[in-house]
């Protein structure tokens, strides 16, 4: 009996810890979407997929012109936010007021274009990031944690706190900040606001790499691996859109979910739970569980 | 330059504005009538096509373009369609029957769309509707006993009666019929109360709610009216492709249902047909450029999606107002002749418009 109850208690731990580590990954695209959100007020569904390209990026920098691993990360980052801060200037300033749908269909449009690009450069083979920790793991009587997992959810955290420490500290921080919550009041005093949205766009994308690279070595590579940009942005929704710790609370809302719903439900049921979770929400709080007070201006 | 000289207030609500759009309409129809004797098997078939996805568009305008309510699921609407219509005729439910009851099931669906979805606006609207349009996608992968899961559905052919639908000119006239009615209902329904009131509400939903419009009530039936003409595209549609896989009415099929209301022109009817022509031609377009394109450009994987981004990126940055609002400007330019301004139509400069209210 109470070898069983053990039993039941390791799955449960078990399940609980990959949908921890799925959840942050969905939770850091999620921050992303949340960022942009709150910046600029304009929605950047290519988020998943710039995504994608930040892992190919890394994977051609490590495994095609074999730089050490930390040095093709952070040129993996680098080279994301550069892209991050063209697409601002060249696509979505042009399109400053015009209605929020036009936007998101801009950024649909170049997520198409990133995913043709990917599949044009790496071809649509799914490719595996060489990392020095694939592979390993943890045995505790039982229970195994692969040290990928350990990997995602420390790089969350460390991740979130740098966000936090540069949001709280820094002068560029709560410039952004100040841009975020009004922009011409940010205008006033002198804070370059185009200047903010760029850099805005280039912190997105350069975590959008981070979560690309952080999932790589547990999902391999290849250009359709975007589309869990759409789960993160239901978990931005679910977590409360326009809140970065709501991101991630509602990253691990799904992520948890879908694992448990894997195993206690019907095939089928695991692609779905992101959606149902997502309508539910809409259903009962359709503001998100940590909500940020707006309501829409008309 | 033409100029209507108004001297009733019926004449705004006129279907024909002037006798010259009569003439041009009625030519129009007969070109359309007479095709059949001229043009080749192929493309009555790809005509045909093109008028499904005009219907198909016309749904989406309505909702999108007249109501300002953004569907990024439509394709499950044309899924439900095909499906419930090629189920039924199955059941040996003769034609006209079995695409009425896809019409009306469509338009159930849509109307209990609406319930969560008039909770939300803008984003969480568009988001709420891709929610939809997965679960729609999976329902359609695992109820295998209705669907036949991922093996996919045969079509069965279309019949009336003696008479089979199935060759391309009989498909085509009854392409045309459809495309046609539902041109002329979107038409009514435009320029009736409801059709104003949907405008109304796109343009400001406070000052729509003032004059006393029931905002619940008219976005509901915005999402029926519209599920209603993509269910019914669904169901002509699933004859053309006549093996129904749930892959066919996926994301891409959604999106680009959008690109074909915004790269034909939102918030006109004429936008609708004319990003059907678009969509419909594409895929031509693209195979040409891919027999002339050297071998390693060809063999890319994701070229049609990615010509559609850029395709879609353009339009909206160079030409918001799509195909229809540059075909006014053309239109424009030989009217006013030698005394044309480019200024006429320049865009007004736009600012932030900020959503929040602190």
């Amino acid at each position: 009996m109470s070898f069983l109850a053990l039993e039941v208690l390791l799955e449960l731990t078990q399940l609980l810890i990959s949908g921890v580590s799925q959840g942050c990954v969905y939770g850091l695209i999620a921050s992303g979407f949340v960022l942009i959100y709150k910046a600029t007020e304009m929605v950047n569904f290519a988020q998943g997929d710039l995504m994608m390209f930040g892992a190919f990026l890394a994977y051609a920098f490590i495994s095609i012109f074999n730089f050490p691993f930390a040095l093709g990360l952070v040129a993996a980052v680098l080279a994301m936010a550069g892209i991050g801060a063209l697409i601002e200037r060249f696509a979505i300033r042009p399109m400053i007021g015009e209605p929020h749908f036009s936007v998101l269909m801009i950024t649909i449009g170049l997520g198409f274009i990133f995913r043709a690009l990917a599949g044009f450069i790496w071809g649509s083979e799914p490719k595996s990031l060489e990392t020095p920790y694939a592979g390993k793991f943890f045995d505790f009587d039982g229970l195994i944690i692969g040290i990928e997992n350990i990997v995602i959810v420390l790089g969350t955290l460390a991740l979130c706190s740098a966000l936090a420490f540069f949001f709280k500290t820094t002068s560029l921080g709560k410039a952004m900040q100040a841009a975020s919550q009004n922009q011409l009041a940010a205008m006033y005093v002198g804070i370059s606001v185009k200047k903010i949205n760029s850099i805005t766009w280039a912190i997105a994308a350069a975590i959008s790499a981070v979560a690309g690279i952080l999932i790589a070595p547990v999902s391999l590579i290849d250009p359709q691996i975007g589309f869990i940009g759409v789960k993160a942005f239901a978990a931005a929704i679910v977590g409360g859109f326009g809140s970065l710790p709501g991101a991630i609370i509602g990253g691990l809302i799904i992520g948890i979910g879908e694992q448990f719903a894997g195993l206690y439900l019907p095939p089928g049921f695991s692609e779905v739970t992101a959606y149902a979770i997502l309508l539910t929400m809409l259903l009962i709080r359709p503001h998100g569980i940590l909500t940020s007070v707006q309501i829409k201006k008309m | 330059m033409r100029f209507i000289r108004k001297t009733n207030y019926h004449q705004d609500i006129q279907i024909f504005k002037h006798d010259g759009q009569i003439f041009w309409y009625t030519c129009l129809m007969l070109i359309l009538l007479s095709f059949p004797f001229f043009l080749s098997d192929f493309y009555l078939g790809e005509l045909a096509l093109i008028f499904i996805y005009a219907i198909a568009g016309i749904g989406l305008m309505l909702l999108t373009g007249y109501t300002g309510l953004v569907s990024l699921g439509h394709a499950a609407f044309l899924g439900i369609g095909a499906y419930t219509h090629s189920y039924f005729l199955g059941l040996g439910i003769p034609f006209v029957f079995s695409l009425s009851i896809s019409v009306l099931f469509s338009s159930l669906i849509g109307t209990l769309l609406a319930i969560p979805a008039l909770r939300v606006t803008g984003i969480y609207l568009a988001v709420a509707t891709l929610a939809f349009s997965i679960i729609v996608e999976q329902i359609l992968s695992h109820w295998v006993s209705v669907t036949g899961g991922y093996r996919g559905m045969l079509v069965p052919d279309p019949s009336i009666g003696n008479l089979s639908l199935k060759p391309n000119t009989t498909f085509y006239f009854v392409c045309l019929i459809f495309v046609s009615s539902s041109v002329l209902i979107s038409l009514n329904i435009l320029r009736s109360p409801l059709g104003r009131a949907m405008t109304a509400v796109r343009d400001s939903e406070i000052s729509a709610q003032s004059m006393g419009i029931n905002l619940a009530r008219t976005k509901t039936i915005a999402f029926a009216i519209s599920a209603g003409f993509t269910g019914l595209a669904g169901g002509l549609l699933a004859h053309k492709i006549g093996y129904l896989a749930p892959d066919s009415f996926n994301l891409l099929i959604s999106i680009q249902l959008l690109l074909m209301v915004v790269v034909g022109g939102l918030g006109s009817l004429h936008g609708a047909i004319y990003g059907a022509i678009f969509i419909g031609f594409l895929p031509q377009a693209l195979a040409l450029l891919r027999d002339n394109l050297p071998e390693k450009f060809a063999q890319i994987p994701g070229l049609e999606p990615g010509i559609f981004g850029l395709i879609l990126v353009a339009v909206l940055i160079y030409e918001p107002l799509g195909i229809y609002g540059r075909w006014l400007k053309i239109r424009s330019f030989f009217e006013e002749f030698p005394l044309y301004r480019r200024s006429t139509h320049k865009r007004q400069r736009n600012f932030l418009k900020t959503e929040r209210l602190r």
